[in-house]
């Protein structure tokens, strides 16, 4: 079996790379996981967090929000509606982001059921917590 | 007829004009070659989401669970109609088409006897709708401050539709725009987003396991597939309206240049002929002597 695997990171306004990777950890929306080469056929959603490409150059990490992983044996795809390399990644980028989270909570409180209102309090939570991995502050975002 | 001044000025003033519509052609062939170029970028996005969306949209269809955004109010009564199109003019008939198709099918819906909602994009549109369908309209999106479309854009706008038809504001809707084909042609398209349909045969998808369940994938992209939608339509917008625009100055630019010719002969002629009567003046009095 092939030790490598096609993998994509596709954002709606482009392409973010395409390499060939020996595994991908990847944020789910029920946990985090790992896909390989040979790896059964899935699809899953994706929360705020860290996606973690190893390939043969060694291992980068992308900060991903929305969207959802393909994976196939010998490929990955991520789609994220928002994706980028953690060094790009700057406090002013990821306040925007946390802002955004909590406004969405804020109006689901208000309006929508229990329902949306856990799955705001979620995405916020997985927002902080992806910040805090990378180092940055989400107490700089304030509504 | 005109003095050999007025044709002068008439000269100059279309000279000028013809730099400008050159300049305007340079410049929209410039943004088209970017606008082609986010189109290409997006395809990728699009076209995966659109399958992967196909296919679990085809083996959860029918189910009582399917979602509202997939399976419709189960009314057909009324219809939000999105027409995008520009917020600048001096595009040839790139507007009036998109216009031309609205216009029919509101008009097809009213005689049906359904309710019909419009939403503009661009305010190129509205100016032209506005008279005839003026008591339909719900709500304009500005993006003439947007100078690159992201899809911060089409997200906005995909959340305004998906919060009204939460609101059960509308059982349908459909977006229009135009399809770049190339410079000189650009088609009008109306296309069905809520509920979603897709054209073709999905491809099987009991290949996959999915994590959460099918439903709740499909809950979570449905959405953000009419947001990919609405950011395909703008993008292919785009594209066309700089197209659009590139052969309407070119074609500008090229009358120009013919009307110049045409000053330029009329011109000559009225110099020569007032240069023949001033000789004919001086020798027919030098003859009388």
């Amino acid at each position: 079996m092939a030790d490598t695997m096609q993998f994509d990171l596709v954002s709606p306004e482009r392409k973010l790379t395409s390499v060939q990777a020996r595994e991908v950890r990847i944020p789910g929306a029920d946990g985090d996981l790992t896909a390989m080469p040979g790896h059964a056929p899935m699809i899953t959603t994706l929360r705020p967090g860290i996606l973690t490409v190893i390939s043969a150059e060694g291992s980068t990490e992308y900060a991903v929000t929305g969207g959802f992983a393909e994976i196939t044996g010998d490929s990955v795809s991520v789609l994220a509606e928002r994706g980028l390399p953690t060094t790009e990644m700057t406090q002013e980028v990821y306040t925007t982001m946390v802002v955004e989270a909590k406004r969405q909570h804020e109006s689901a409180r208000e309006e929508a059921g229990e329902e949306a209102v856990e799955a705001a309090a979620k995405l916020l939570a997985d927002m902080v917590a992806m910040g805090t991995h990378i180092g940055l502050d989400p107490n700089q975002a304030s509504l | 007829m005109p003095s050999l001044k007025d044709l002068k000025n008439r000269i100059g003033s279309v000279k000028s004009t013809r730099k400008i519509t050159k300049a305007m052609q340079m410049v929209a062939a410039a943004k088209l070659r970017r606008a082609q170029e986010a189109a290409e970028a997006a395809r990728p996005y699009a076209e995966r989401m659109n399958a992967v969306v196909a296919g679990l949209a085809s083996s959860v269809a029918g189910s009582e669970g399917a979602p509202r955004l997939l399976a419709g109010t189960g009314a057909d009564k009324v219809h939000l109609l999105v027409v995008m199109t520009s917020e600048r003019g001096l595009c040839g008939g790139f507007n009036t088409v998109i216009v031309r198709l609205a216009r029919a099918r509101i008009n097809e819906l009213l005689a049906a006897g359904k309710t019909v909602k419009i939403l503009t994009v661009g305010k190129k549109g509205r100016e032209q709708l506005k008279r005839d369908f003026g008591q339909y309209f719900i709500g304009h999106v500005d993006l003439s401050e947007v100078k690159r479309i992201g899809y911060d854009n089409a997200q906005g706008i995909a959340r305004d539709i998906l919060a009204r038809f939460t609101a059960n504001e509308f059982d349908v809707a459909t977006i229009f725009y135009n399809r770049f084909q190339s410079v000189i042609s650009q088609i009008p398209t109306a296309q069905q987003v809520i509920p979603a349909v897709f054209e073709g045969g999905a491809e099987a998808s009991s290949l996959y396991d999915y994590e959460p369940s099918e439903e709740g994938i499909l809950a979570d992209l449905l959405p953000r597939s009419v947001a990919t939608q609405i950011f395909t339509a703008l993008l292919e917008n785009g594209a066309s309206e700089q197209g659009a625009r590139m052969s309407a100055m070119d074609n500008a630019t090229r009358n120009a240049g013919d009307m110049i010719n045409k000053l330029t002969i009329v011109y000559n002629r009225s110099r020569q002929a007032a240069i023949t009567t001033e000789l004919i003046e001086i020798i027919s009095g030098a003859e009388a002597l």
